[in-house]
């Protein structure tokens, strides 16, 4: 195709503002945040630029309370890793359990309608994330609103203890990222040639069996996009595990926020965290890409 | 045959689906109108805690953190806007290039990278090239993390537009910058303008980034609300979450709209 609207010559100036930006400004950071990580911590915070692998050494090794042990696997940060991706993982199934039949309920709508009902889906996530956070925390405390409810209608005679709980995070995952799971099942269920539908029914398949085994299949691309989109900033988060959480659902967000903020602050060791955080959410998203191509191709 | 469409059980759960995204926010709405002093107990409807809001003893506190918020969200979304215009002509009418790939990559980064850790590599890079933490550096943080957000709306409307229109004008002797600036920049602006509104509530709404590069004795919004919670809900609290929830609507509302109405014309 010739170049018809005469844009090819300035495609570098016309990109130069993006590259100098993000490249600048999010591009270096990480890879400063790499070096960073490999440097010794300097006291309130900061570092000392003498290379030093202490920060992944705390991480993953222990030698004893007080280092004359011979080195073993130190569990305490790997287990809030652990945790955290337990707590995301049941997050997705909740999101992929009430997603699911939602954008299934929102693609076969007639057109005109559709719009309107997406919409409702995705404001809540253009709401603040503090606000929904907090909005949650008010309705599900002791004293809120839920619980007095319910024993008001006598289904339970002390308030159900829903905040500081895994329950109260997962909820609050939950509530963050359900907008991500229907958005790519809509788009893949509203693709979804019901014909097939049809010749499993004329072959005297019933409708859950026809949602199993040919449905599911078909529309399984929207449903990975869905649950990686709500896996992964499930992961990192802060907000819902530090307000709805307490000691016991300690995640990655805060364990890295806690480097930075607290009086025992550890530069070098946070940004390690940062670091393995990454390259585990790289690594979900490589598996992705891999597995998306290959079925590209067949 | 119609009834394969649809399966028992899937309309009551989209129904608790939307109560369970709206419940919460419906009953903050509700109670930021009571006019007891106490979050539990409701003292009848009053107006009280939005006159606190701007008179009250917080007032002050939260009234410089609102400009802040308004003028990073202006200022930012403003400037992501015009490098995402500038981005999508040149991914969307440039045709094939070295590094476009890449490119693609590079503007959809800050959607990939988790929160956190852009917070984190943020913060340690204004540290290590010794620039301190303040306004500068949150807008800075904003404007970066903004750019795919305004660019994907604005990408998406190009590549509905056809160029044809613009090769008319060229055919007819119109410059460059005139066909771009008479016909393309005309036929872009709802993509444009729901770019803008996006990256504005985006900018609006981040909490764990600001906290992480706004240095001491700077607030936003969000870090201001923040920092109350952490204290315990206040009536107060919840007059503010309405308001910032209002404008957020408001916001998304107006682009959608823009956007429909666009999809109407060529």
């Amino acid at each position: 195709m010739a170049d018809r609207s005469g844009y090819r010559g300035l495609t570098a100036p016309l990109l130069l503002p993006t590259w100098v930006v993000i490249g600048l400004f999010m591009l270096v950071p990480v890879a400063v945040m790499a070096i960073y990580s490999v440097l010794t911590k300097e006291f309130r915070g900061g570092v000392i630029w003498d290379f030093s692998l202490a920060a992944y050494d705390q991480f993953f090794v222990t030698r004893g309370l007080f280092g004359d042990e011979a080195p073993q696997i130190e569990w305490t940060y790997i287990s809030i890793f652990w945790r955290s991706i337990w707590q995301a993982a049941l997050a997705t199934l909740l999101c992929l359990i009430v997603g699911f039949p939602t954008a299934w309920f929102i693609a076969t709508r007639p057109a005109q309608s559709r719009g309107v009902w997406l919409f409702l889906i995705t404001i809540p996530y253009w709401v603040n994330l503090l606000i929904r956070t907090v909005s949650l925390k008010f309705l599900i405390r002791d004293t809120g609103p839920l619980n007095e409810a319910l024993m008001g209608i006598g289904l339970t005679s002390g308030p159900l203890p829903l905040v500081n709980t895994n329950l109260a995070v997962q909820l609050g995952l939950f509530y963050s990222y359900l907008p991500f799971m229907v958005l790519p099942i809509y788009a893949a269920v509203e693709r979804y040639n019901f014909a097939y539908s049809e010749a499993a029914a004329d072959l005297y398949a019933g409708r859950w069996t026809i949602l199993r085994e040919i449905v599911l299949p078909i529309v399984r691309p929207g449903i990975i996009a869905g649950c990686l989109l709500v896996f992964v900033p499930s992961l990192g988060a802060f907000l819902a595990p530090d307000l709805l959480g307490g000691a016991k659902t300690f995640m990655i967000g805060s364990l890295i926020e806690e480097q930075f903020k607290g009086a025992q602050g550890n530069w070098p060791f946070g940004a390690a965290v940062a670091m393995i955080l990454m390259s585990l959410v790289l690594i979900v998203l490589i598996a992705y890409a891999r597995a998306a191509t290959k079925a590209e191709a067949r | 045959m119609k009834g394969l469409r649809h399966y028992p059980g899937f309309l009551p759960m989209t129904i608790g689906c939307l109560v369970l995204l709206y419940a919460p926010l419906i009953v903050v709405m509700v109670y930021s109108f009571n006019g007891s002093n106490s979050i539990t107990t409701w003292g009848g409807f009053s107006l009280h805690w939005y006159v606190d809001v701007f008179t009250g003893l917080e007032a002050a506190r939260f009234g410089a953190a609102a400009r802040n918020s308004l003028s990073i969200a202006f200022l930012a979304a403003s400037g992501a806007t015009l490098i995402a215009v500038a981005a999508a002509v040149a991914m969307v009418r440039g045709g094939q290039f070295r590094g476009k790939q890449a490119t693609f990559a590079l503007i959809n980064l800050p959607l990939m990278v988790p929160e956190i850790v852009i917070a984190v590599s943020t913060l340690i890079f204004f540290s290590a090239i010794g620039l301190s933490t303040g306004y500068l550096t949150i807008l800075l943080a904003h404007l970066t993390f903004c750019i795919p957000f305004a660019y994907l709306p604005i990408a998406a409307r190009l590549q509905g537009i056809e160029d044809t229109y613009e090769q008319a004008a060229r055919d007819l002797y119109a410059t460059r910058w005139q066909a771009f600036r008479l016909i393309l920049l005309p036929l872009m602006m709802p993509g444009i303008m729901s770019g803008y509104l996006l990256a504005f509530i985006i900018s609006l709404d981040d909490f764990i980034i600001t906290n992480f590069v706004k240095g001491a004795g700077m607030e936003t919004l969000p870090t201001a609300i923040f920092g109350s919670v952490k204290q315990g809900i206040k009536p107060n609290i919840m007059a503010i979450s309405t308001l910032m929830l209002l404008t957020s609507v408001l916001f998304v509302t107006l682009a959608y709209l823009i956007n429909r109405k666009g999809q109407k014309t060529p």
